[in-house]
């Protein structure tokens, strides 16, 4: 059920029949794609420039006297810092464990949403709304309207339960920020998934069924390594998603406690705007984008042989 | 042909909406750049808000100006200004600074001087009450107007005093108002002994913070600049400040600022709250206070000083890439004119005249009537002040909760932060102090301090 | 496992895989009932903060912030009236030309990029399709100062244009993606044939490809959309009031009174909700748009 791009890609396009096309030939297939091109580079990559520019500068915006050449002192600077080595942990934690709770959360609904019962369309419906409330919204709701320690509906649903009241944000802050993080993206993980379920053939199940496999024996052994691709997919896009995560931070926790939240996109948004130590900000922010490649390298070469394997 | 009028249609139909987006330049909530448009940031606090609703009145009078604002909490409104005039952006032709950013801003030349300005007889710039006005001059000139002024006190519930059969004294230790604070605490009933800041933000939690640790004899830096936090003083300071407000404080006191506390003690959930005079304005109103008419102010609680109240002034000043400055000048005088005073007075209520700010306010009968319980407590509170040495020891800058230094901005809100987690429970009082000694020694020696 | 009582494969069909067989079983499985409740407690617990945003929208603040909380009370519009007279409609307005103007510019553009990466493939089309996703992966942290000096410089700073056109980029990857695997599915034949009967190179695109792929476009636009609504952190950080959108509302109005929960959920229920329902009556072409295109 899922369409596959790259490979046939080549076959199809009608021009590559020809040996080899001319200079004006070339840039009249080039043609169409320039504009999104240019765009694109004119707002990331010469931004990303400047930022490289910067980082090898000592710049302060609160001490206008202080621009002057630095050569990679703030790259050593960032990198024996313990502010964003801690970042690095925090954002690989909140990441982890939001891509694994959400895709277990997400794996078990799809699963619950792939059967037939009353009232399904609306479940679905409901189900997915969460990924659909803007982010600042969501984090704000969560921040007054669940986690407040004095009428936060958690806290009332812990007395229900007998459990005392608990100051959600300040107790546990990475915790709390996960759970609202992962009732964000369960969603996402689950609509994956769920198409994925739904692409499986019946024929191989009711083959299983007569060979007398269980339910569960079915799922594991069957349903499970058919849905590898797209539990792959949906961790791969998840995680690019999540490591970038700013909104719920900057308005539920500003990064803390102390700096127990602050991940890197924080860590950076308040060193360029809060210290405006212009400098340490780009070279922290230029170490990301290579962080960024390396993985990202990683990421497309498994995206691209997803998208090769559904041929 | 159906197929291909209707795609000529999309198309259309998409490229008309792309020119209309591209043609309007924003909404804006006043409509458009034309001249006359004044774009104020200001800080979310009531005085603040008061005066936006009050905007129609200064519009009447001048039909040319037009006067928009953004209304931000304090940390937010903090980054989004010295964001804009330090890359002189000059999105905002009056920006609502403190009486930290003044100098060291006037210095950078981002603010432009109001001397000429303010001399107009009408304005009467003599009034505005001396220790503000020292506070936002550089090299003797006034760079901002006061929209108002303030110190801290020790505000209290004299009803729950009475009950617990207590009496506040004139001038209380900060011993005597943990015992206090001990004995009113009552979380049953959802009301906390003491209300104290525990926000991250070195103008939330280490405003009240550091006057504690001056008054306990503590202090940042000595004077050649070396970071005094794990001194013993400091340490004591900040043990009982975190102790207090764990113990006595209010709930979520990690995330409790100003605007929090004066929800809690308006709301009748705390007993005593020390924080700045102007909040007893919002509490003796009473259509915003449950507790109006019930509280008592004595001065800040002290140790080891004879006062241990701060200094601060929200004032407006016009950054130097405004161009609008005039008409931004015409905003700021009223705003900050004896008439606005009485217009707040007759329009809002009395007790919401913007406190601290000019000495003839406090002469005006009407005032004195409605604020009698806290007009003179808070201009004593600002008499009071030692912006020179406010602590025990010498300090090489001028000021009292905060280092007057640019990298302070930064410095102060990473501390905060270490100090909020040790009120959370996340590290313990040593770790947090350990941790901004780190930062505040590197700070010192990174901006050429320790000479 | 809710799988343990698993009904036979053929009796479930998923949703609108085949109608026919949906037709078939009616009958109503034993495993379904407890499969039913299951689904439908995780659907009210995750659904139960919108509601609980929704519904605290309609009270007054005394009723919003209570403990226990408060289940029954007279809806008032109070909150809503008191959003719309704090100058609401600039904010959204911005919102409006932020996101429609941003999407209508990356259909215009991706889809001739699309048409360049997969009909007719230009060199080293891979490259170009593989840049694309990557600078949806940098981390917006990390070129905002540059960004925000360049706007600052070109007096652009604080403009529904420039946020119009970032979120243009922003959303460029996912609909050169997207576009691009709608593109791929066209049936070969009917292109073949076109070229047959001599059809020019923009006649073939107007013509038959348009069309053809009109639904998927509506699909990329709706998710565009989505992303340029729920947009914050450039939002925050490149305007402050001509260009400022609603999320930028919500955080001036919201921190600063923390407390006046009504009002807060009546504005959050607002800035919300045009996505919401968007998502809802689009629910079929979400995993195809969060997917890049990779799942039907």
């Amino acid at each position: 059920m899922t369409t596959s791009t790259l490979p046939a890609a080549a076959p199809r396009g009608r021009r590559e029949a020809r040996p080899k096309p001319t200079a004006r030939e070339r840039w009249r297939l080039r043609g169409p794609l320039l504009p999104a091109l240019v765009l694109t580079i004119l707002l990331t990559q010469v931004p990303l420039l400047g930022t490289v520019f910067y980082s090898l500068r000592s710049r302060n915006l609160l001490r206008p006297e202080s621009d002057e050449f630095a050569g990679l002192a703030n790259y050593g600077t960032v990198l024996g810092d313990e502010y964003f080595r801690n970042a690095v942990v925090n954002t690989l934690i909140l990441t982890a464990s939001t891509v694994v709770l959400s895709m277990a959360l997400g794996i078990a609904f799809a699963v619950l949403l792939d059967k037939k019962f009353l009232g399904r369309g609306v479940v679905r419906t409901l189900l997915i709304t969460p990924f659909l409330v803007m982010p600042a919204a969501a984090a704000l709701l969560w921040k007054h309207a669940m986690f407040n320690p004095l009428f936060g509906m958690l806290n009332w649903a812990l007395s229900v339960v007998g459990i005392g009241k608990v100051d959600w944000v300040s107790t546990f802050p990475m915790p709390s920020l996960v759970l609202m993080l992962v009732w964000q993206w369960t969603p996402f993980m689950m609509l994956i998934v769920l198409a994925g379920l739904q692409s499986q053939s019946t024929e191989i199940l009711e083959a299983a069924k007569v060979d007398g496999a269980g339910p569960w024996d079915t799922f594991r052994r069957i349903t499970l390594p058919h849905l590898r691709r797209f539990i792959e997919l949906a961790i791969l896009l998840g995680s690019i998603f999540i490591v970038q995560t700013f909104d719920p931070i900057f308005l539920i926790t500003q990064g803390g406690p102390g700096q127990a939240t602050t991940n890197l996109p924080f860590a950076i948004y308040q060193t360029t705007f809060r210290a405006f130590e212009v400098g340490e900000a780009a070279a922290a922010g230029v170490i990301v984008v290579i962080g960024t490649i390396v993985i990202a390298t990683f990421a497309l070469r498994v995206i691209s042989s997803l998208f090769q394997e559904e041929t | 042909m159906t197929t291909k009028s209707r795609s000529r249609t999309v198309l259309a139909a998409s490229v008309a909406a792309a020119t209309f987006a591209a043609a309007c330049s924003g909404a804006g909530a006043g409509g458009g750049d034309d001249t006359g448009t004044v774009t104020i940031a200001t800080v979310a606090n009531p005085q603040m808000q008061d005066i936006e609703k009050l905007t129609s009145e200064f519009e009447k009078q001048h039909p040319d100006i037009d006067v928009r604002f953004v209304t931000l909490p304090e940390n937010e409104l903090r980054d989004k200004v010295t964001q804009d005039i330090a890359t002189e952006s000059g999105q905002f032709d009056i920006v609502t600074i403190g009486t930290y950013e003044t100098p060291i801003w006037a210095e950078n030349g981002w603010l432009t001087s109001l001397d000429e300005y303010a001399s107009d007889p009408a304005y009467d710039v003599d009034d505005l009450l001396p220790p503000v006005r020292d506070a936002l001059s550089f090299e003797d000139s006034l760079y901002a107007v006061p929209f108002y002024g303030e110190s801290s006190f020790l505000m209290y519930r004299k009803d729950l005093f009475a009950k617990a059969g207590l009496e506040m004294p004139d001038q209380p230790t900060w011993q005597q108002v943990a015992e206090f604070a001990e004995k009113l605490h009552d979380p049953e009933n959802d009301v906390a002994g003491i209300c104290l800041r525990g926000l991250p933000g070195w103008g939330e939690v280490l405003a009240p913070l550091n006057t504690v640790i001056l008054t306990f004899g503590g202090q940042w830096f000595d004077e050649s600049w070396n970071a005094k936090l794990t001194s013993p003083e400091t340490k004591r300071a900040v043990e009982f400040y975190v102790d207090l407000v764990r113990d006595y404080g209010e709930r979520g006191a990690p995330n409790a600022g100003f605007s929090e506390c004066l929800t809690a003690t308006g709301q009748g959930n705390a007993a005593m709250w020390v924080d700045a005079t102007v909040a007893a304005a919002s509490l003796e109103d009473e259509k915003t206070s449950k507790v109006a008419g019930k509280m008592g102010y004595v001065p800040a609680p002290t140790v080891r000083t004879d006062h241990a109240g701060w200094l601060w002034a929200w004032s407006l000043a016009i950054p130097e890439t405004s161009q609008q400055k005039d008409a931004a000048w015409e905003f700021v005088s009223w705003a900050t004119s004896k008439e606005y005073h009485k217009l707040v007075g007759e329009e809002l209520g009395w007790t919401r005249v913007p406190p601290g700010a000019r000495a003839s306010t406090y002469e005006i009968p009407e005032y004195q009537a409605a604020a009698s319980a806290f007009a003179e407590p808070t201009l004593e509170a600002i008499e009071n002040v030692d912006v020179n040495q406010p602590g025990l020891h010498e300090q090489p800058w001028t000021g009292v909760q905060y280092v007057s230094i640019p990298e302070f901005q930064d410095l102060g809100t990473r501390v905060s932060q270490e100090i909020s987690a040790a009120i959370a429970g996340q590290q313990s009082v040593d770790e947090a102090l350990a941790k901004a000694q780190r930062m505040a020694e590197e700070t010192a020696q990174e901006g050429g301090y320790q000479e | 496992m809710a799988t343990a009582m698993a009904p036979p494969r053929a009796d479930v069909p998923a949703a609108g895989r085949t109608g026919g067989a949906q037709r078939r079983s009616r009958r109503i499985e034993p495993g379904s009932v407890v499969t039913g409740v299951l689904a439908w407690v995780a659907a009210v617990v995750m659904f139960f903060p919108v509601l609980w945003m929704f519904v605290t929208g309609f009270k007054q603040e005394a009723q919003a912030a209570t403990d226990p909380p408060t289940w029954w009370f007279t809806p008032t519009l109070e909150q809503f009236e008191a959003i719309l007279g704090r100058n609401f409609t600039p904010y959204l307005l911005n919102s409006l030309m932020a996101t429609v103007g941003s999407t209508v510019l990356v259909i215009l553009l991706a889809t001739p990029a699309a048409y360049a990466l997969s009909l007719a493939p230009v060199g080293r089309w891979k490259d170009s399709l593989f840049f694309f996703i990557s600078t949806r992966m940098m981390p917006p942290v990390a070129i905002i100062l540059p960004l925000y000096i360049i706007a600052n410089d070109i007096g652009m700073l604080d403009n529904i244009t420039m946020l119009s056109l970032i979120y243009t980029v922003m959303n460029l990857p996912i609909a050169v993606w997207m576009i691009r695997s709608f593109l791929l599915e066209l049936p070969k034949e009917v292109l073949e044939a076109a070229r047959v009967d001599g059809a020019s190179f923009g006649t073939e695109i107007r013509r038959i490809i348009l069309p053809m792929i009109a639904p998927g476009l509506a699909a990329t636009a709706l998710i565009c959309f989505i992303f340029a609504w729920n947009e914050f952190f450039f939002a925050v950080s490149m305007t402050a009031t001509n260009a400022a959108t609603v999320p930028v509302f919500l955080t001036g109005f919201v921190t600063s009174e923390g407390l006046f929960l009504a009002r807060l959920s009546a504005a959050a229920t607002m800035a919300a909700l045009p996505v919401i329902l968007a998502g809802w009556v689009a629910q079929k072409w979400l995993v195809r748009g969060l997917s890049l295109g990779a799942v039907k």
